[in-house]
């Protein structure tokens, strides 16, 4: 390993520095500008966002280790960065209104939005316990921020303190468990840590740090039973934020996972392959449960984002490639489904209706058909309708189980997918058969409209001709090490 | 023949347009005039398809268009190894498919022509969004009719039946109407269970889900007429998603309650399409179901079954439009017990003049209540006859053809499926007769209750002035935007769009059935040679004969002389006189003996006034049990977040829960224990509990714990 | 003299680690559940250091700095949603803090 670093590394993470540039570059604006011009804030924003993903995209194809090792930009790598600024895009998009009619400052709001993608963009490349714990408190300290920026609000503040102080619970935990790791193998490198642990039985020891990671994770994929903060903290956080946490953070929570158990811990799949059937089984089903009987439309996302950790951790179970590629399509899918639901509920934000109860929503459709329609589409997909993004990528996932020998698990998601169409088709129901509710009328701005466009056709062109997502996600697939060797064992 | 994929654009585009503008922008004029355009060009592009179709050789009468793949080529097991799972977005046009285009986009057009007239009351906005899902119907159906595998197919399948929901539900601010579009949901939800598992096992088996491919594999696989086979179970589970959707035992209970939608959605979804998307899909499969023996008998038997028992509540129903949705299931009996002996071809046949007389019912009934003023009870009728001649005129045409007279259409459907049946089953074939005798008598029952008598409705305010002529409520319903009616003048015959759509119906109820005129008639029994082609595969080596005994009459050789079929349908002519004599008697001659009779059968006309009980004891068992397991999980999910700090009651509770899911009864009893325990603790537990957040840290950490414990004790 | 191995800091720590988490079970005040939590992550650097000593090289030793850098940042950020929230409800205890529930 060479002594200290060279220009190549700098070159590596060039879509990170133009972030951090960008971030800081957000702050700035924000200073130089009145009050009446913060909508600028947020094309800036969205100008970064867009300079970071054209530097991304050459590193579409490479696979090497950067920073002494502490990185790997490789495919796995973009796909998830890919994901991430979408995700930062969309969501940044169809803030600006609801910024207004909070009331809200602009520009630690973006900063912080673009700290937190940056935050989940280490966590994507990084091939180091270290890289990937800093990553993620990048994140996570963003989000604690983020989540009580209603500040006289109060369910913002207590969502915010629930989220701080659950989440530095479970950072605890998860670092616990690491540090067993770092000291049963002597490296925090995720690939040196599957060739020096991979002799003999697993000690004690050993599974103990197993669970307490996998505990970790838990917590920040709001799998049962560590998902007791995501409905509080969903719910009292400003929308486009919980928009933002569901999808986002969740996103960058699997890569995590895949990284550390995929590339750092493949020798022990046949520990926590069950646990993560456990994990799946019962996340989903509780999830869509609890979703069914809620009247808040954050709350029951909230929910169904649950139910959706349980589905992707199905691809996680499977572990094969055809998982990871499955979880990877079914995630890109989710970016365009959870982000244009939330999209359609930030819209009905307005001065006089907070527009988060499931009433809200009644007879959209009479008013709003384009609204409706989406939102129709939106839930369809949700619930994994053919021929909608969300049936073709609940079908990976339950196809990629059956080949590696859980038939089981994919037939308690099928289960479970009927189970979710009933509150996904509640959500219908208000829109098109209950009397409209009066309020004043809902505008939707040049962004949010951008922003309900990019969920919308992202959301059909993917259900309908999902070939180049498919070639992209297995050839990123491929760059994640381990996966390739890992053939589904089916223990259960 | 390229462009069929544009038969289910055409109304989608026009769904999309009328509902994305039409709701705010269109005045009626203007969505009635892009609904009903967008419908005659699929009519016309339809008609066009089937002409070119005819033009080819009959063997040769089959077309694929693939418009773009769909599902990318990905490698999934099957029996036989790794298998492709590729799927197109593929449309098929042979005869069968050709037949039902005709059929969904021609009764389609006339039904959309009905509703412009119809429809008149609601606002514009209602009137768009109507049209809206009209259309949308129209496009998902004929998706159904063309896909040309069975995941295309699936697509439409969804469709029709999100559409159905919709439109059931279309006056939602009726309560009864919501809950009637819910338990069709609910209730297809279970048959959509059985097509999708079908479709795996079908992929799993053949490797592919295309029609052409997986019929071709199955015609050379042997038959299961020893045991229950691979092939016999895939045709079980596409039977169970067909007894969903077209309403056979155990799952029919959703049409009747279906009838709280608009008329013209009855008609149109609920008698002459949707509904027979089950047979057509049976059809579809017939390869697949005549190599499986055993299942094809209990399709037989369920149809038959579902004929005699909906026939025998509709005799009792008083509400018109009840009894036409009792009639719909035991006419898709008939068409079930058809495809169960193998007459394939007079099943479609079935289909096609059933689609005729019944949406003519159909749209009769509708032209009846709102000449009624949305009075649905016969009994409050009578004596229409005399102002509303060509409703009456129209719907005596398709009595007689659902009865089974000679020489309208519902005859010879109707008696090529006895027919058949007779040579395949003596049993069914005496519940088939008997069925038709029901049929013929409930018939006549609706229209002398409706039509003949003295008039036993309300008395109408104004003076008697113009209530019997159309001209003066066509002209009424021209300038009257809001209401279409204002004060109600009386029994009416309906305005030109209607009587015209009726009258359009009338004739095709008249000859539609003349393509099929059997060969004892001296006829050619024209369409089942023309269908024939869809429903055998091109034969290698045993196929030949496995055809030829399960498709006893596409095959045209009877073994049974002429005289004999001559004879049946003598027989069965007799026994449809017989049924209207009988309702002559009872319902205009003696009505005193009605009251006598049911006096009587005090019993037996409770049982069938009541539909035989099924909704309640449906109600009693699977809907309770599935409510209050739901409302358990519920208050569960409440009070172990508020509450339950005690870790091994949360895992008691899981675990009870859990096999709750199991056994909905125990989960009764274990929520209700458990609700009593959970909040008899968290009562007394409440003052030394600690903040909620701590809750969340314990759950987390019992989390952990489990795990840990798992391992190390496990192993 | 007993040589302190790196299974007597294990004990040590995971001591410290359960002290921490029975404190953030117990106790009502955030800002005692707070340092509680911080008592936690102190155990992980317990854990790293001695592992960085026993296997001679510095990654734990670095690692446990991010550590302490992280929760220091962490405080920061906490204390300030902690204050917004006292405004707002003037009370710090835990029990008071149930809008959001169910």
């Amino acid at each position: 390993m060479p002594p200290g670093f060279s220009a190549a590394d700098f070159y590596y993470i060039l879509p990170e520095l133009v972030l951090v540039a960008g971030a800081l570059l957000v702050l700035v604006v924000d200073v130089l500008t009145s009050r009446q011009q913060r909508p600028l804030l947020g094309w800036v924003t969205i100008g970064v966002l867009l300079a970071t993903m054209l530097t991304l995209l050459p590193f579409s194809d490479v696979d090497v280790l950067a920073s002494r090792g502490l990185l790997a930009i490789d495919g796995f790598a973009f796909f998830f960065k890919l994901v991430f600024l979408l995700t930062a895009l969309v969501t940044v998009l169809m803030s600006s209104s609801y910024l207004e009619v909070e009331g809200l400052r602009a520009g630690e709001y973006y900063f912080l939005i673009l700290c937190a993608t940056l935050g989940m963009m280490f966590m994507a490349s990084g091939i180091d316990l270290v890289t990937i714990f800093i990553g993620l408190e990048t994140m996570a300290v963003a989000f604690y921020i983020l989540t009580g920026y209603l500040k006289p609000n109060r369910q913002s503040n207590e969502a915010a303190v629930k989220y701080f102080l659950l989440g530095a619970f479970s950072l605890g935990i998860l670092l616990y468990g690491m540090s067993i790791l770092y000291g049963l193998s002597g490296t925090t490198n995720l690939r040196e840590l599957a060739t020096v642990l991979a002799t003999g039985e697993p000690s004690t020891l050993l599974i103990v740090a197993v669970v307490l990671v996998v505990s970790g994770i838990g917590f920040k994929i709001a799998a049962v039973p560590f998902h007791m903060w995501a409905p509080d903290v969903y719910e009292g956080a400003p929308t486009p934020i919980t928009a933002f946490l569901s999808v986002g953070s969740k996103a960058a929570s699997f890569a995590m996972l895949l990284r550390i158990f995929m590339e750092g811990l493949p020798f022990l799949a046949e520990v926590w392959q069950p646990m993560f059937w456990v994990l799946a089984v019962v996340t989903m089903t509780f999830g869509n449960l609890a979703a069914l009987t809620q009247s808040n439309i954050k709350r029951m996302l909230a929910y169904s984002s649950i139910a959706h950790a349980g589905y992707i951790l199905i691809g996680v179970v499977a572990n094969s490639s055809r998982g990871v590629t499955a979880l990877m399509i079914y995630l890109m899918l989710y970016v365009f489904m959870q982000l244009g639901a939330f999209a359609v509920v930030v819209m009905l934000r307005r001065r006089d209706v907070v527009g988060d109860e499931l009433k809200d929503l009644s007879g959209l459709y009479f008013r709003y058909p384009v609204a409706a329609c989406a939102m129709l589409f939106f839930m369809l997909s949700l619930g994994g309708i053919p021929p909608t993004a969300g049936f073709m990528g609940k079908f990976w996932l339950f196809s990629a189980a059956i080949e590696s020998g859980y038939i089981w698990l994919a037939v308690i998601g099928v289960i479970n997918s009927a189970i979710s169409l009933y509150y996904y088709v509640r959500v219908v129901v208000f829109m098109w058969l209950r009397e409209e509710t009066l309020g004043s009328p809902i505008v939707a701005s040049p962004a949010m409209a951008l922003a309900l466009t990019v969920a919308l056709v992202g959301a059909v062109i993917f259900g309908v001709y999902p070939g180049p997502l498919f070639e992209l996600a297995e050839s990123s697939a491929q760059s994640l090490g381990g996966v390739i060797t890992g053939v589904g064992v089916s223990s259960f | 023949m390229e462009i069929i994929w544009l038969i289910p654009l055409l109304p989608g585009i026009g769904a999309a347009v009328t509902g994305l503008f039409g709701i705010r922008f269109f005045s009626k004029a203007q969505t009635a005039f892009v609904a009903c355009t967008s419908m005659a060009l699929a009519a016309l592009l339809s008609i066009y398809a089937f002409v070119q179709l005819l033009a080819l050789p009959a063997e040769a009468r089959v077309y694929f268009v693939v418009v773009a793949p769909w599902i990318p080529a990905i490698p999934l097991e099957t029996a036989g190894g790794i298998g492709e799972f590729a799927v197109d977005w593929g449309f098929r046009l042979d005869p069968l498919s050709g037949m039902m285009i005709l059929i969904v986009s021609g009764i389609g057009l006339l039904i959309h022509l009905y509703s412009t007239s119809y429809m008149h009351g609601e606002s514009s906005g209602g009137y768009a969004r109507f049209f809206c899902y009209l259309n949308l119907f129209c496009s998902f159906m004929l998706t159904l009719v063309l896909g040309s595998n069975f995941l295309v197919m699936f697509v439409g399948w969804e469709g029709v039946g999100l559409c159905s929901y919709l439109l059931i539900g279309f006056w939602y601010h009726k309560q009864s109407a919501t809950d009637a579009g819910k338990k069709a949901f609910l209730v297809n939800r279970i048959g959509d269970w059985g097509f999708v598992l079908g479709i795996f096992l079908v992929f799993f088996t053949f490797g592919t889900i295309d029609f052409e491919e997986v019929m071709v594999s199955a015609a050379a696989m042997p038959i299961e007429a020893a045991g229950f086979g691979v092939i016999s179970l895939i045709c079980l589970l596409l039977f169970i998603g067909a007894t969903g959707k077209s309403a056979q035992i155990p799952l029919y209970v959703w049409l009747p309650d279906a009838m709280e939608g608009p008329t013209p959605v009855s008609a149109l979804i609920h008698a002459a399409t949707m509904v027979t998307a089950g047979v057509y899909m049976v059809c579809r499969s017939a390869t697949l179901f005549t190599h499986a023996p055993m299942v094809m008998t209990g399709v037989a038997i369920i149809g038959a079954l579902t004929a005699l028992m909906a026939a025998s509540i509709g005799l009792l129903q008083t509400d018109i439009k009840r009894v036409l949705a009792y009639s719909t299931v035991s006419q898709l009996g008939y068409m079930f017990l058809a495809t169960g002996v193998g007459a394939f071809g007079a099943a479609a046949f079935h289909l096609m003049t059933h689609a005729f007389f019944k949406a003519l019912l159909f749209l009769g009934s509708g032209s009846v209540i709102h000449a009624m003023d949305e009075e649905q009870d016969m009994r409050a009728m009578g004596g229409l006859k005399l102002y509303m001649p060509v409703t009456f005129v129209t719907m005596l045409v398709g009595t007689l053809a659902i009865a089974g007279i000679p020489p309208f259409a519902g005859f010879f459907s109707k008696d090529e499926i006895l027919f058949q049946t007779f040579l395949h089953n003596r049993a069914l074939w005496v519940i088939a007769v008997l069925t038709a005798g029901m049929t013929s008598f409930y018939m006549f029952r609706l229209m002398a209750m409706t039509f003949y008598g003295k008039y036993r409705g309300p008395a109408w305010k104004s003076a008697a002035v113009g209530h019997d002529g159309a001209d003066h409520h066509g002209a009424d319903a021209g300038e009257d935007a809001d209401d279409g009616h204002g004060t109600w003048h009386g029994p009416h015959e309906s305005p030109a769009p209607m009587t015209g759509t009726l009258m359009a119906l009338a004739i095709g109820a008249i000859v539609a059935g003349f393509v099929g005129i059997p060969a004892a008639l001296g006829g050619s029994n024209a369409i089942e040679h023309f269908l024939e082609p869809s429903f055998v595969v091109s034969a290698d080596h045993d196929v030949g004969e496995a055809s030829g005994v399960a498709l006893a009459g596409a095959g045209g050789e009877h073994e049974v002389s002429h005289g004999m079929e001559l004879g049946l349908m003598i027989l069965s002519i007799f026994v449809a006189l017989g049924g209207l004599a009988l309702a002559h008697r009872l319902y205009l001659k003696q009505p005193e003996l009605a009251g006598a009779w049911k006096a009587r059968w005090a019993g037996v006309h409770q049982l069938l006034f009541n539909k035989y009980y099924v909704d309640e004891m449906y109600q009693s068992t699977v809907v309770r049990g599935t409510m209050s397991g739901g409302r358990g999980l519920w208050r569960f999910d409440r009070r172990v977040v508020d509450g339950a700090v005690n870790g091994s009651s949360w895992l008691t509770l899981v675990s009870s829960w859990c096999s709750g899911l199991f056994d909905r009864y125990v989960v009764d009893g274990a929520v209700n224990l458990v609700g009593w325990s959970v909040s008899e603790s968290s009562f007394s537990l409440r003052r030394i509990q600690t903040g909620l957040i701590q809750n969340y840290a314990l759950t987390m950490l019992i989390g952990v714990f489990v795990f840990v414990s798992l391992y190390l004790l496990v192993g | 003299m007993l040589e302190i191995t790196p299974a007597h800091y294990m004990v040590l720590s995971s001591a410290l680690f359960m002290i921490g988490v029975i404190g953030v079970m117990v106790r009502r005040n955030i800002i005692i559940i707070f340092m509680s939590i911080e008592l936690m992550l102190n155990a992980v650097n317990l854990n790293l250091a001695a592992f960085s000593q026993q296997w001679q090289h510095v990654t734990g030793q670095v690692f446990a700095i991010f550590v302490i850098a992280v929760a220091a940042a962490e405080a920061a950020v906490g204390l300030g949603i902690i204050l917004a929230f006292y405004r707002n409800k003037e009370t710090v205890n835990i029990d008071e803090m149930n809008v959001m529930r169910w």
